[in-house]
């Protein structure tokens, strides 16, 4: 490990003897943590059959683990497409020649980054409708509030990888007569894509997480059907928040996953771009969660 | 701009941005020490602690914040019967610190452990070669290396925090999201002034908190 190799020397051997009695003493300190928990489950009678078993039942995951997960995924699908759009379409618009295209983009994207999301959901789920005179759809709501934000971080994340692609790529694409578009679209934004990949990625799961913000608005997603409401059935608050956390992981783990297989192939084929060092482009005020910030 | 003139109204917007200014500043720092306890067990030789450190990433980092507050509210206050004060709205309040603290402690802790990971190993490996002692060489050679390359990705782990401490309203603290609400449901004629003086206050200082970081973590950045 990189990390052992920078800290510490090689453990010989009375390091080797503290290290095992450190190994014992904090496992018994573990130990001793997850009884009192146990203890404290116990206590308030949480181990209780009736209050785990609803999870062994088809019906609990018909009836609202699942349609809930599905809400999740068709919300967190939707906003990804679109965000992936907005991000390319706000990047080319910031990295445009006319200072009337690029100042507007730029505005736009520092902004809706800034902007708490649940600030901005509520805006669209209670504010718009006084304007419209309609009613809100809930799915959108969520779905324009993800897309607003994540695509603000993603149009950042491709202008940094586009800064990031080697002059000579668009000098030679220039060279041999290609217009400024043909340049964006066929040059510099494919290699930017692949060089960010693992940001985008990670900003990918932030989306996912964010979906769960859709339960304060009642729109009927993983946290609201299969936790919320199983929970005024079976009384079984705690047993399903931790089901729908472990589904949450499951969904998450599978997308960091995938990133870094993503990330192990781009590198392999050895035609990527430098990912972008510069820094101080990603900080910014983007990544919820300081995903994007710690998965840079 | 004339919701704003009526004081219960500016009350409420001075309230609900008091409340994410305490919630942040008190998760930052809840988060920045177990942030980097964690980071310490992460790079411990201690298998034990390597392996609790990346449990806790693992599982909060992936989970929900919003679950996070709904469970620090409905698990651990109502039915495991934790409670951190006796005045409700402050009961609300702690609960949203641990939930928000435990959250964000896990990013710092990534962030730490990949700025240990930028110091190459040849810092450490000179250090002892001339003869520098196993605490001389973290003191003096890798921390310092470290918390440079840490101090941009931390800046944008706290004003995500900043942010994300508008969901601690989940569980009814009257935060800026839920002030919000109220006065849009109030003065549906001005949802526009009220939303953008709601989302004007959180750009106007988190945008140049942003290119502040930034600007440090340049100037203070390790030329190699």
């Amino acid at each position: 490990m990189s990390t052992d190799a920078v800290l510490y020397d090689h453990p010989g051997p009375r390091a080797r003897a503290r290290n095992r009695i450190l190994t014992v003493v904090f496992g018994v300190l573990l130990l001793a943590l997850l009884y009192w928990i146990y203890s404290k489950f116990d206590d308030k009678g949480q181990w209780a059959v009736a209050l785990w078993k609803p999870f062994t039942e088809a019906s609990t995951w018909t009836g609202a683990i699942l349609p809930g997960l599905k809400n999740t995924l068709a919300a967190a699908l939707v906003a990804m497409v679109l965000s992936l759009a907005f991000g390319v379409i706000f990047a080319v618009g910031r990295l445009s020649d006319h200072w009337w295209l690029r100042l507007p983009s730029g505005v736009v994207v520092e902004f809706f980054r800034a902007v708490p999301l649940l600030l901005m959901m509520f805006f669209i789920f209670f504010g718009i409708p006084f304007v419209t005179e309609e009613p809100m759809s809930n799915f959108w709501a969520v779905v324009i509030a993800l897309t607003l934000y994540n695509g603000s971080v993603l149009a950042e994340a491709f202008r940094a990888g586009v800064r990031a692609v080697p002059i000579g790529q668009s000098e030679a694409a220039y060279a041999i007569g290609m217009r400024k578009g043909q340049v964006m679209s066929q040059i510099l934004i494919p290699q930017a894509a692949r060089a960010m990949l693992p940001v985008i990625v990670s900003q990918l799961v932030v989306l996912v997480k964010d979906t769960a913000l859709g339960y304060i608005i009642s729109y009927s997603e993983l946290l609201q059907l299969g936790v919320n409401n199983l929970a005024a059935n079976f009384g079984n608050v705690l047993q399903a928040s931790i089901v729908a956390a472990i589904i949450y992981i499951a969904i998450n783990a599978t997308l960091t996953a995938a990133a870094s297989w993503l990330a192990r192939r781009t590198r392999r084929s050895g035609r990527v771009a430098r990912p972008a060092t510069g820094r101080s482009v990603l900080v910014g005020v983007g990544g919820a969660g300081g995903e994007a910030g710690a998965g840079a | 701009m004339s919701v704003f003139s009526d004081p219960t109204n500016r009350d409420v917007y001075v309230t609900g941005f008091l409340w994410i200014l305490k919630l942040t500043l008190a998760s930052s720092v809840c988060a920045l020490v177990l942030g980097t306890l964690l980071a310490a067990m992460r790079v411990s030789p201690v298998p034990v602690l390597r392996g609790f450190g990346a449990a806790w990433v693992n599982i909060f980092r992936n989970t929900p914040l919003t679950l996070i507050v709904f469970f620090c509210y409905f698990g651990l206050y109502s039915t495991l019967g934790f409670t951190t004060s006796n005045d409700l709205e402050l009961n609300n309040y702690w609960l949203g610190v641990v939930g928000l603290s435990v959250y964000t402690a896990a990013f710092v802790c990534e962030a730490i452990r990949s700025g240990i990971n930028t110091v190459p190993a040849g810092q450490a490996e000179a250090a002892r070669a001339i003869g520098m002692t196993f605490r001389q060489t973290l003191t003096s050679i890798v921390l310092p290396q470290a918390g440079r390359a840490v101090i941009a990705p931390l800046g944008s782990i706290f004003i995500a925090l900043a942010k994300n401490a508008t969901i601690v309203g989940t569980i009814g603290l009257m935060e800026s999201s839920n002030a919000m609400k109220q006065l849009i449901n109030d003065n549906g004629n001005a949802v526009f002034a009220i939303f953008f003086v709601f989302a004007g206050t959180f750009a106007v200082v988190l945008i140049p908190t942003g290119y502040g970081f930034g600007w440090l973590a340049d100037r203070l950045a390790v030329k190699r």
